[in-house]
């Protein structure tokens, strides 16, 4: 009975330290990367980097223009594909249950989640750059939002189907209609995880190159979105490439910068998605 | 059946439920008195929550359930198939084994149900839902956070806001799944006088586990074993002289 127990404790223990011993792997490769953008970014972060636009290599200049854009393509496309995700994801959860159409959006949807992003770019560039026959911020806009659909889709329904089924048998037993079930009742109830598949969505879209590479492109001024529209991602492609040191600097800027929003808005997304576990 | 004293709210005739194939509620008959507490008691998956569930058709949110025969509420079937779901729930209110407040105030967990029949003025409504939470004998301890969430209530209080929302809607009938199942005792003594005080204006049937509840809360009871209704009767009847040796045997706790 002792060796059982003496077995037991040292299974435990292994398993516990090899959990550990990956959480740590995992936490280096970040806190390093971390590091980096830190130090080589933060000597750039200024006051004129958010003022000026992106310079000719050689003379001074900030990212203004690529950080105007991104959150203009990364807003719209947030705009476009946030309705489009709540309703079809709600569809999936609360109106799926019979027949074929919820199986086959589901399936779908899954494809498109794990389609590359280059994939969507090149996609948007085919059916809106070729029309219109030049880049755009709305082409980089619409891509963006075709990244953010799956995202929310998928949460939308996640969160709909944790939502006990006695809440709905509640509304339904006072007679509501589904409807109104659904929106005031699951929704509400499924709320913050809802919103943190969208600050996840954009967490992720605002780093995107690749479908922003055959879009929006890139633009050294600012600019509307009917024309070409800087953006960070496409900017630090650029300047990173170059063999010009000040580029170079921006794009580590540039870097950070996306790193700490993306790295802000999955502590909000935490923060939102506590209260509701307390329940 | 016993003393006709007071008339049948629902008449249930030769009902019939399936679960796809599986036969779960057998022929039953068997009235539902006005003004009456009846509760349903036997052992686990007899089909007493089933036969509940058929009398305001829960059992419809769900593929491959159905039932057959006539439960007549007012005389009227209620199984017939023009019959407006929504407009029956209305009239038979239901409250289920685990409180479920909706994720809103309590003042709005009780406004839902009104706003689906009614469109009250705000002074109306707030009427109205002090009129419920008192009825659930909830007003007390609810009055000063009508606007907090409902969820911020003890288990208790929450399954007596789940009262108070079923009456807001002032249903003909309370429709109680086990509403004590999962509250501590202090809890269910609430709940239990909540009962004895709302028969006075609604038909009440209760499904329960606890023979003692039942025993001390209904009028009749009706005891009901793999499906079938065995024996339904007054309590004090069913309780002292069952006419059933199986009705017995299950009170006094040779099986079940």
């Amino acid at each position: 009975m002792l060796s059982i127990y003496a077995r037991r404790r040292f299974v435990n223990f292994i398993s516990l330290s090899l959990s550990v011993l990956a959480m740590l792997f995992g936490l280096f490769w970040l806190a390093w990367i971390l590091y980096t953008l830190f130090k080589n970014g933060f000597g750039s972060l200024n006051l004129v980097l958010f003022t000026q636009t992106t310079p000719a290599p050689g003379s001074a200049g900030g990212l203004s223009n690529a950080i105007i854009g991104s959150l203009s393509m990364s807003v719209v496309g947030t705009l476009v594909g946030t309705p489009i995700g709540i309703l079809a994801g709600t569809y999936l959860a609360e109106f799926g249950d019979r027949g074929w159409l919820a199986p086959v959006t589901r399936f779908i949807n899954d494809i498109l989640l794990s389609a590359p992003s280059i994939v969507i770019g090149l996609f948007m560039y085919e059916v809106y750059v070729v029309h219109t026959g030049h880049f755009s911020g709305w082409a980089g806009a619409l891509a963006l939002a075709i990244l953010v659909i799956p995202v929310v889709v998928r949460t939308t329904e996640s969160m709909l189907r944790l939502v006990p089924h006695s809440m709905r048998e509640a509304a339904y037993a006072l007679g509501a209609p589904q409807w109104k079930m659904t929106l005031q009742v699951t929704l509400r109830a499924a709320k913050a995880g809802v919103v943190t598949g969208v600050i996840l969505a954009v967490a992720r879209i605002v780093g995107e190159t690749a479908p922003l590479l055959f879009t929006s492109l890139n633009n050294q001024f600012y600019s509307n979105m009917n024309q070409p529209m800087a953006n960070l991602p496409v900017v630090i492609f650029q300047f990173a490439m170059s063999p010009y040191e000040d580029w170079h600097n921006l794009a580590w800027a540039g870097s950070l910068l996306i790193g700490l929003f993306v790295l802000v808005m999955n502590v909000l997304a935490r923060t939102l998605i506590k209260p509701q576990q307390q329940h | 059946m016993t003393a006709e004293t007071t008339k049948a709210k629902l008449a249930v005739k030769n009902l019939n439920f399936y679960y796809g194939n599986f036969h779960a509620l057998k022929n039953i008959n068997l009235n539902i008195r006005e003004g009456k507490v009846t509760a349903f008691i036997g052992p686990s998956g007899c089909g007493k929550s089933t036969l509940l569930r058929t009398f305001n058709r829960m059992y419809e949110l769900y593929p491959k359930l159905r039932a057959e025969g006539e439960i007549l509420l007012n005389g009227n079937n209620i199984l017939d198939r023009g019959v407006d779901l929504n407009m029956l729930r209305a009239k038979v209110g239901m409250v289920f084994q685990k409180p479920t407040p909706f994720p809103m105030s309590i003042y709005d967990n009780i406004a839902f149900g009104v706003k689906l029949y009614e469109s009250l003025s705000k002074s109306e409504m707030d009427d109205r839902v002090e009129w419920a939470l008192s009825k659930a004998a909830l007003w007390n301890e609810a009055k000063d956070k009508l606007r907090q969430s409902g969820l911020g209530l003890s288990g208790g209080q929450q399954q007596r806001l789940c009262i108070a929302r079923a009456i807001a809607v002032k249903p003909e009938v309370l429709l109680l799944d086990e509403p004590t199942s999962a509250l501590d005792p202090i809890s269910t003594a609430h709940i239990e006088e909540l009962v004895h005080e709302l028969k006075r204006d609604y038909t009440i049937a209760i499904v329960t586990h606890n023979m003692q509840q039942a025993a001390r809360v209904s009028d009749y009871t009706a005891y009901m074993y793999l499906g079938e209704l065995v024996e339904v009767g007054e309590t004090d009847t069913i309780f002292t002289t069952p006419t059933k040796k199986a009705t017995e045997d299950y009170i006094t706790g040779k099986f079940g």
